[in-house]
C-alpha cells in the first residue's frame, strides 16, 4: 500500500540539542502507529514537524505526494492532518456542545459555506447534515453527551481528553495524531478510553499516530511502533518485535531505570 | 433552538423611531441622532470585546470619518448626508484595511495601547494642521438629503431618519455576520488561539476582518455625527472620546446588536441630565452611573432583557 505520509531525513535542532536527527518514516494509509520513548526524545517534536508548528531545519515531509514541509498548521489541518494535545486544548468559556460547533464552523467555512450572503442553513462539508446534528452525533460517538451542556474547563481530566480528540473529528481528518490520549488517565479507564477513540476513529479509515508510554496500551493498540530515542529512530517495527529490540528495552522501556543506574554508577565512582 | 428575534426588535426599534421622531421634543432628536452615531462606533467595539480585544483608540475610525465628511463638504460642497456617512466609512475601511495588518498581529494591552498610540499620531497631526483649523477644526456644510434641503424645522429629523435606517442595516448586518462562522469564531479566539489554527482557522484574518468592520462602522458614526454637530474639530480624535465609547461598550454589554444603540442612548441622556442638573459634578454622576452598572450588571444592561427572558 502507497504511504499517506512520509518524513524525509528530517532534522531538527534547538541550540545544541538535537530534537530530530535523519527522522524517516512512511506511514501507511490506514495503520496504527504508536510512537514511543522517553520524555525529550523526540516524539512531540515529530508531531510539531508533521502539523506544521515547527519547520525542520531539514529533510522534507510528503503527504499524499505532496511537499508539506513548509505549511502553517492551519493549512496541514486543512488538508486532512489534524491532531490533539497531551493537555487537551478546550475553548474553555464554551460548553462541550458549543465547542463542537465552533470546529464544525471553521470546517464550513473552509468547505465556502454557510458564508455571509448564503441563504438557508449551511450543512456540513463530508457530513451533509446540519451543524447541530453533526456535533451531537460526535458527542454521543466519544462518549459525551451527557456532557453536552457543561462548561469546558468544569470537565473531568478524561472527559476533557475525549471532547480534545472528538474536536478533530469534525475535519473529517485523513490522518490524525493523538499525543498521549491516555495521559492523567487512571490506569483502569486507560483500555476503556483508547478502545472508545480507536472504535470512533477507525470507524472512519483514519490513519492514526499516538503518543504513548504505556507499553501495554501500545502493544494492544499499535500495529506498529517507532521507537524516538535522543532524536533518532531506533526502531520501526510491529509492537511485538519493536518492544523485545534490545536497544528499546534499554532506552525507552527501562529507560528511566536505566538513567536511574547510571546516576548511582556516577555516584559510587 | 431559541427562534431569532434580533431582526424583530430591530425593526420595532426602527419604527418607533421614525414614528415618535415628529412627536417628540427637538431637543431629543439631536440626541438620538448622536446616540445612533455612538451606537455605531460602540458596535464595532463590541466585535472586539467579543474576542477578548481592547481598543483604547477607536476614535481615530470616528475622527477619520469625520474629517472625511468635513472635507468633502469643504473642497467639494457635498452636504448629502448619504454620501458622507458613506465617503466616511470608505475613508476610515481604508485606513483600517492598511493599519489591521499590523494591528491584527497583538492582542491584549499591546492591542489596546497600539491603537491608542495610532488615534493620539492623527490627533497631533490634526492638531498642527493649520489648512484643517488645527485645533478648532471648522464647520460642515448643513445637511441636505438626495439634493432636497429639508425645512429648518425638520432638518433634524430628516437626519434622524437617515441615521436610523443606517443604523438598522449595520446592526441587521453584524447580527448576521456574528452568526457566521467567522462571527462565531469571536469566543473561540478569547479562549484559545491556539486551537483555532489547529482547527484550519487563521485568528488574524479573523480579526483583521472584524478590525475593517469596526473601523467602517466607526467612520460611519464619525460622518454622522460631524453633519449632526455641524462642526468637527481634532477631539474626535482624542483618548477621551476613545475612552467614551468602551464607557458605552461596558455600559451596554456585548449581548446583543442593539446593546450599543441603547447604551449610547444611556450615556448621552445621563450625561445631559447631569450637565444640566449638576454642571460642576456631572461627571461623577457618569463615573457612579458606571460603577453600579460594574457592580450589579457586569455583563452590562443588555442583560436585564435577557434576565427576563430567562423567567
Amino acid at each position: 500500500m502507497p504511504a499517506i505520509l512520509d518524513a524525509q531525513g528530517l532534522h531538527k535542532s534547538f541550540g545544541a540539542v538535537t530534537a530530530a536527527s535523519d527522522i524517516r518514516a512512511a506511514i501507511e494509509r490506514d495503520s496504527v502507529v504508536g510512537l514511543i520513548g522517553t520524555n525529550g526524545a523526540g516524539k512531540t517534536t515529530f508531531i510539531n514537524m508533521i502539523t506544521g508548528y515547527l519547520k525542520p531545519d531539514r529533510g522534507r515531509i510528503v503527504y499524499e505526494g505532496r511537499d508539506i514541509t513548509q505549511l502553517a498548521p492551519r493549512e496541514v489541518t486543512r488538508l486532512g492532518i489534524c491532531r490533539s494535545f497531551q493537555i487537551p486544548q478546550l475553548y474553555a468559556s464554551l460548553t462541550a456542545f458549543e465547542n463542537m460547533l465552533v470546529g464544525i464552523g471553521v470546517v464550513q467555512q473552509n468547505g465556502g459555506r454557510g458564508g455571509f450572503f448564503s441563504r438557508g442553513e449551511a450543512l456540513v462539508p463530508g457530513y451533509e447534515r446540519r451543524a447541530e446534528d453533526v456535533a451531537d452525533m460526535l458527542l454521543e460517538r466519544f462518549g459525551l453527551a451527557e456532557y453536552r451542556d457543561k462548561n469546558a474547563q468544569v470537565l473531568p481530566g478524561g472527559v476533557r481528553k475525549l471532547l480534545d480528540i472528538a474536536l478533530t473529528m469534525v475535519a473529517r481528518p485523513k490522518i490524525l495524531l493523538l499525543d498521549e490520549p491516555t495521559s492523567g488517565v487512571s490506569a483502569e479507564e486507560k483500555f476503556a478510553i483508547m478502545e472508545m477513540i480507536m472504535k470512533a476513529v477507525r470507524a472512519e479509515g483514519i490513519t492514526v499516530l499516538f503518543v504513548e508510554h504505556d507499553m501495554e496500551v501500545v502493544s494492544r493498540f499499535a500495529e506498529r511502533v517507532l521507537a524516538f530515542y535522543d532524536g533518532r529512530i531506533i526502531a520501526d517495527a510491529p509492537p511485538e518485535v519493536a518492544l523485545a529490540d534490545a536497544e528499546v528495552k534499554r532506552f525507552v522501556v527501562g529507560g528511566e531505570l536505566h538513567r536511574m543506574d547510571e546516576a548511582a554508577g556516577a555516584k559510587d565512582a | 433552538m431559541r427562534p431569532d428575534r434580533t431582526p424583530l426588535l430591530l425593526v420595532l426599534m426602527l419604527a418607533a423611531v421614525l414614528v415618535l421622531g415628529p412627536i417628540v421634543p427637538r431637543w431629543t432628536l439631536f440626541l438620538l441622532t448622536i446616540a445612533m452615531a455612538k451606537g455605531l462606533v460602540v458596535l464595532g467595539l463590541l466585535l472586539f470585546l467579543r474576542c477578548g480585544l481592547v481598543s483604547f483608540g477607536q476614535a481615530l475610525y470616528y475622527c477619520v470619518g469625520a474629517y472625511a465628511a468635513g472635507m468633502l463638504g469643504r473642497l467639494y460642497g457635498v452636504s448629502d448626508v448619504i454620501t458622507l456617512m458613506i465617503a466616511g466609512m470608505l475613508a476610515a475601511a481604508l485606513l483600517a484595511f492598511v493599519l489591521g495588518f499590523l494591528l491584527a498581529r497583538y492582542r491584549g494591552i499591546f492591542f489596546g495601547l497600539l491603537s491608542l498610540a495610532l488615534s493620539m499620531i492623527l490627533y497631533g497631526l490634526l492638531v498642527k494642521t493649520e489648512a484643517l483649523g488645527s485645533t478648532d477644526g471648522f464647520n460642515v456644510l448643513p445637511s441636505t438629503i438626495l439634493g432636497w434641503r429639508p425645512p429648518d424645522d425638520w432638518v433634524r429629523y430628516a437626519v434622524l431618519a437617515c441615521a436610523s435606517l443606517v443604523a438598522f442595516v449595520a446592526a441587521l448586518g453584524v447580527h448576521r455576520y456574528l452568526r457566521t462562522p467567522l462571527g462565531r469564531l469571536a469566543p473561540a479566539i478569547k479562549d484559545n488561539e491556539i486551537r483555532v489554527e489547529y482547527m484550519g482557522a487563521s485568528a488574524r484574518y479573523a480579526i483583521h476582518t472584524k478590525y475593517v468592520i469596526a473601523g467602517a462602522l466607526a467612520g460611519l458614526g464619525g460622518a454622522l455625527a460631524a453633519t449632526t454637530v455641524g462642526h468637527i474639530d481634532p477631539e474626535m480624535g482624542y483618548w477621551t472620546t476613545s475612552g467614551e465609547f468602551i464607557f458605552i461598550t461596558i455600559l451596554a454589554g456585548t449581548g446583543n446588536v442593539l446593546a450599543p444603540f441603547l447604551g449610547a442612548l444611556l450615556f448621552e441622556s445621563i450625561r445631559s441630565v447631569a450637565f444640566d442638573l449638576s454642571p460642576n459634578t456631572w461627571q461623577m454622576v457618569l463615573g457612579g452611573s458606571l460603577l453600579a452598572v460594574i457592580v450589579f450588571l457586569p455583563n452590562g444592561l443588555w442583560s436585564l432583557f435577557r434576565r427576563r427572558k430567562a423567567a
